[in-house]
């Protein structure tokens, strides 16, 4: 018998958004697959997700070693067995603020390693454990700044436009053997990624939120859980904004 | 290498040809080439990549994808991952 659970493979797990898909699709039946480097992290969460109900695997893996990726898939398709991969919700990322005169070219290879390398890398492995089925959906992380830019994080902001494009190009290529792509742009929301922020900073940015209010991980996992929803099903090459208004 | 063992792993190999590119088994020959039938386009392609390694539990470097031009072609990149024909 075809087993119907959804299997999903969550990045960026350990924390923030990552970790607020998890326990949405936990919540929602999903088998997971969770990945970040913190082990003891993404061991918390993968408790937190039994206790839903969920199965879960967990794997600590830096996704800027290529060899470490390549390897885990290889772990990953040998655990899989014959089941399919339904979702890869690729939420690991980092930001970079830094002004152009004062960014390493070093510090914007690491962050294109990651926010775009890596993206691509996991797409090429996740798409082929999906091709066989001839199902599946990646879902990736852009952001507000992709469109709109964003003074002091030019670099950060080109990783996520790198990102939108991958979407639109890869849902026209991946289309037609049935893998959807989407991507979810967040605007401001409250996690680790942008602790950072001065209280009067985060104010200003308030005033520019049509719902005058930040956003939060959990929200951003209601349109995770969505796209990975069968409601979904002929949704794709879309990038939906979760931004409380920001981009308008 | 056993003979037995050689002819499965062919056997397997037409299959896994034949299922990703919808023709017939009896299509499948070494001369056969990527683009030179309408069925092996760049999308069957993707497939056929992902039908071999399934069937013989590899997964190959895209170097390797890239080159994988024919059915002869595909013997001979299989065989670096140990399958024989
Ligand atoms: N928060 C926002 O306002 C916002 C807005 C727009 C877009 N986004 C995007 O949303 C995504 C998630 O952001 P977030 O706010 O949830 O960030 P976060 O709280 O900082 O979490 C980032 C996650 O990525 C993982 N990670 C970072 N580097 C990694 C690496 N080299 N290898 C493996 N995992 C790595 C981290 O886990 P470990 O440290 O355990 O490895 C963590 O789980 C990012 O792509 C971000 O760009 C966020």
């Amino acid at each position: 018998m075809i087993s119907k659970t959804p299997v999903s493979l969550i990045t960026g797990a350990s924390r923030g958004i990552g970790r607020a898909a998890a326990l949405k699709l936990a919540q929602t039946g999903h088998e997971l697959i969770l990945i970040a480097r913190d082990l003891i992290a993404l061991e918390q969460v993968q408790a937190d997700c039994q206790a839903l109900g969920a199965l879960v695997s967990i794997y600590a893996v830096d996704l800027t070693d290529r060899d470490a990726v390549t390897a885990l898939f290889r772990q990953i398709h040998t655990a899989l067995q014959d089941k399919a991969l339904s979702h890869l919700v690729h939420c690991a990322g980092q930001m970079q603020d830094s002004l152009l005169a004062m960014t390493r070219l070093t510090d914007m290879d690491k962050l294109m390693a990651l926010n775009v390398g890596a993206t691509v890398q996991l797409c090429q492995l996740a798409s082929k454990l999906m091709l066989r089925h001839k199902t599946g959906h990646l879902l990736l992380l852009s952001s507000k700044v992709a469109e709109a830019g964003s003074a002091g994080q030019a670099v950060y902001a080109a990783t996520k436009g790198a990102v939108s494009a991958l979407v639109k190009s890869l849902a026209k290529e991946l289309g037609p053997t049935g893998i959807r792509v989407n991507a979810v742009a967040p605007g401001f929301i409250e996690t680790d990624l942008t602790a950072h922020y001065s209280e009067e900073k985060k104010q200003q940015l308030m005033a520019q939120i049509s719902l005058r209010r930040l956003g939060q991980a959990d929200e951003v996992a209601a349109a995770i859980g969505f796209l990975c929803s069968t409601d979904a099903g002929y949704i794709t090459g879309h990038i939906l904004a979760v931004d409380g208004g920001f981009s308008v | 290498m056993s003979n037995e063992l050689i002819q499965t792993n062919t056997a397997k190999l037409t299959t896994a040809f034949a299922t990703a590119l919808v023709v017939a088994d009896t299509q499948i020959h070494d001369d056969l080439a990527y683009n030179s039938i309408k069925e092996w386009d760049s999308t069957a392609h993707m497939l056929l990549i992902a039908e071999l390694e399934n069937v013989f539990n590899v997964m190959l470097d895209t170097d390797d994808i890239i080159d994988m031009s024919s059915v002869a072609k595909a013997k001979v990149i299989l065989s670096k991952y140990g399958v024989s024909f």
